[in-house]
This record gives C-alpha cells, structure tokens and sequence, in this order.
C-alpha cells in the first residue's frame, strides 16, 4: 500500500495540471479561432442586419401609424367644419326662404287688396254713373210726364218755362230728401 | 490507475489524463481535442442555422440564439464598454461565451462527461488572448508612458506608497490576473469534474458492496452535483467573459 502511495505520488508530481500541453494549446487556439471566426465574419453581421431590419420596421411603423392618426384627425376636422358649414347654409337659406315668402306673400296681398279696391273703386263709379244717368233720364221722364200731366190738368201750357222747370226741380227735391230721410 | 488496499479506483489527477484517439505525425489527438473541436463545431452549428437565414420575423430556433446574442451583447458588453465602445467587442465575447459554455457542458454529457476547459491549456489560450489584446489594446490608447501609468495604477495623490502600490499594481495586472482569470474557470471545471467522478464512481463502488444505502446517497449526490455543475458551467462563462471586459474597459479608461 505505501508502494502504491508512493507510485501515486510519483505519477503524480509527474503530471502537473498547470502547465498546459503543447498539442491542446494549439488545438485549443484552432477551436476558438474557428468559433471567433464564423461569428465575426458571418452569423453576428447577419443577425445584426436583421435586427436593424426589425427596429427600422418598427419604427416605420410606428412612424406610419402616427401619420395615419394625424391624417385621421385632420379628416375628421375637416369633416367637422364641412357640416358646420352645411349646416350653417341650410339655416342661412331656410331663413332666407323664410323671408322671400314672406316678402312673396306679402306683395302678394298687396297686390290682391289694389285690384280689388281697383275693382270695387270702378264698380262704384259704374254704379255712380249708371245711377246719375238714370236719375237724370228718369228726371226728364218724370218732368216730362209731370208737366205734360199737369198741361192736361191745366188744359194748357205753362208759360213760365222757367218757373215750370223749377217747380218740378223743388219737387223732385222734395222727393229726394224724403227718400234720403226714410234711408 | 491503481487499487489502494480497498480497492476504491479514487479520482485523482489521472482522470484528466487521456490516451491517444489517434496519432498523426508524432500528434497525440486525445479526447479532450476532440470534444474541443466539436464544441466549435456544435456553436457554428447552431449559431448557422439560427442566423444563417436570419429573418425580421424570427422562428424558434432563431429566437433561441437571439436571446443568447442579446444575453451577451446587452448584458455583458454594453453594461461594462457601453454601447459605443463595446459594439466592436461583441463578436469576440459572444463567441468566448457559447464557446467555455459549450466546453464546459460536456461535463455533463453522457458519453463525453468531460468539461474540457478542466484542462487548463484550453482556458489558458482565451486569457491569454484576452490578455494580449488588452495589453494591445491600453499602448494603442495610451501610448507608452500611459500604458505604464494604467499598468501600475500611477496615482500621485498616494504619495509615499506609491512606489509600492505601482510595483503590487504592475504585478497584478501584467501577469496575476491572466493567470487567475485562467485558473478561475480551469479550478472551477476541475474541482467540479472531481466530484462529479468522485460520486459516480462511489455510487458504483458501493452498489458492489454492503453499504447500498450508501450508494443511493451517493448516487442523489451525483445527480444534485450534476444540477449544481450545470449551474457553475454557465456561470463561470459568464464570469470569464464579464471579466475580459471590465478588463477591456481598463484599457479604454483614461489612467488617473
């Protein structure tokens, strides 16, 4: 057993763990280098295109959203201002309707009461004329008669013409004034 | 491997030890290479065909590896260089992660069940690339006098110790800290591939002999180290690459 502890010993001071090999350094070296190597020239420019790529669409699309929003907006501003203006112009032309009617009616009435005083106004002096020439026709007729009837009463004519025609006119008045009072 | 009165075959340092898969030329290719040079092979691999075609609109597969990039590029690089600085620096961090990730994984893989960077000339060839391009890095920015200044932490307002803070400094940073940032992940992946074995094989050992309840100790024991390793693996990926860039950021900071 000491033997064996001895050999153990001896194999072991031998081998010394901190002194590296020759052959493993440069194995070691060529390991790493190839690792180094690929990730350098190859896989890390290829990821990191690709992260570049992700963040650009990102940001892009951020970007892209925020400028829908701000069209959006101003649409909707837009929009908004339009109907306040529609809005606006139908109330302007309602009031404006309003008013032209009532301007329409107006003038309208107007109108209607002109002819019809115009109408009433000639139906008057129709009337007036109508009356005076009957009056005066039923005049002479009625002095006429009158005096042709008194002539035959008389049994002869009268010979004062002016003081006949005035006793028919005082007459006549008379009868006038009557009628006038029992009106 | 030797029986030690008991018989129990204890892991020890021999279990990193590989016999040759192939001899080429006086070149001994052991397991460790090959599990290597598949670790590349897996993370192109993958990494191909989730960004080989890569899309705006991503698939799965693609998804996957872009949270990984995302991981590192955001979590890593852009919170110690910052987004200006550090964009140049991404695709030798992305590819240090999934690479000591992937590495580290096979510990756990059956077959494989090897983390390779528990062999410390794999985890000492990325410090030390990650060492010369920050020594590199600080003349270029630097100068000569300023890439002394940063080294050793020229700091007037110290005074008296200065000379001694310079020399501790100059130390540091020029060859204590390649060597830690090595052995941090080469420790962590040997001391886990250790008990990974030291439980496997006890849980074997004692199904063989009375203590079978021993052995189903044992064997929960293999199977919450698995998880723990599985968790240390990833982290320690992380660490290494945060590491390489607060380092890088030391080099871009002005010297006080």
């Amino acid at each position: 057993m000491i033997a064996n502890l001895a050999q153990l010993a001896a194999e072991e001071t031998e081998q010394n763990p901190l002194i590296p090999a020759g052959p493993e350094l440069l194995v070691g070296t060529i390991a790493f280098a190839i690792v180094f190597f690929f990730f350098w020239k190859k896989l890390l420019p290829n990821i990191n295109k690709v992260l570049e790529e992700r963040r650009a669409a990102i940001e892009g699309g951020i970007e892209e959203a925020d400028a829908m929003k701000v069209e959006a907006q101003s649409v909707l501003e837009q929009y908004k201002a339009q109907l306040a203006e529609a809005r606006h112009e139908a109330a302007r032309l309602r009031q404006e309707a309003q008013e032209q009617g009532a301007a329409l009616i107006a003038e309208m009435r107007a109108e209607g009461q002109r002819q019809r005083e115009e109408i009433v106004a000639a139906g008057h002096t129709q009337i007036d004329a109508d009356r005076k020439a009957a009056a005066s026709a039923l005049r002479q007729d009625v002095g006429k008669l009158a005096t042709e009837l008194a002539g035959k009463l008389v049994g002869e004519s009268l010979e004062d013409h002016a003081r006949q025609s005035r006793v028919i006119d005082r007459f006549l008045d008379e009868l006038e004034e009557k009628a006038e009072a029992t009106r | 491997m030797s029986d030690n009165g008991c018989g129990f075959p204890a892991p020890g340092l021999h279990s990193f030890l590989f016999k040759p898969l192939a001899t080429v030329g006086g070149f001994e290719f052991n397991k460790v290479m090959l599990l290597a040079l598949i670790t590349s092979l897996l993370v192109v691999t993958f990494f191909w065909a989730a960004f080989g075609k890569a899309k705006v609109i991503p698939g799965k597969l693609q998804m996957v590896g872009e949270a990984g990039y995302d991981f590192v590029r955001r979590g890593i690089v852009y919170e110690t260089l910052g987004k200006r600085e550090g964009e140049k620096w991404v695709p030798l961090m992305v590819s240090l992660f999934f690479f000591i990730w992937i590495m580290n994984i096979w510990s756990v893989i059956p077959l494989a069940q090897f983390p390779v960077a528990s062999v410390f000339a794999f985890p000492v060839v990325l410090a030390a690339l990650v060492w010369i391009l920050w020594v590199g890095l600080t003349f270029k920015r630097h100068g000569f006098v300023g890439f002394f200044k940063n080294v050793t932490g020229y700091d007037k307002s110290l005074g008296a110790v200065l000379p001694l803070v310079m020399v501790i400094e100059f130390l540091s940073n020029l060859f204590v800290r390649p060597f830690t940032h090595a052995v941090r992940l080469f420790a962590n992946m040997f001391a886990g591939h250790l008990m990974l074995v030291m439980f496997t094989v006890a849980s074997w050992y004692l199904m063989n002999s009375t203590m079978i309840p021993a052995a189903g100790v044992s064997f929960v024991m293999t199977i919450v180290m698995i998880l723990f390793e599985l968790f240390v693996q990833a982290v320690q990926a992380y660490v290494f690459v945060l590491l390489a860039c607060s380092y890088i950021q030391g080099a871009l900071a002005e010297h006080h």
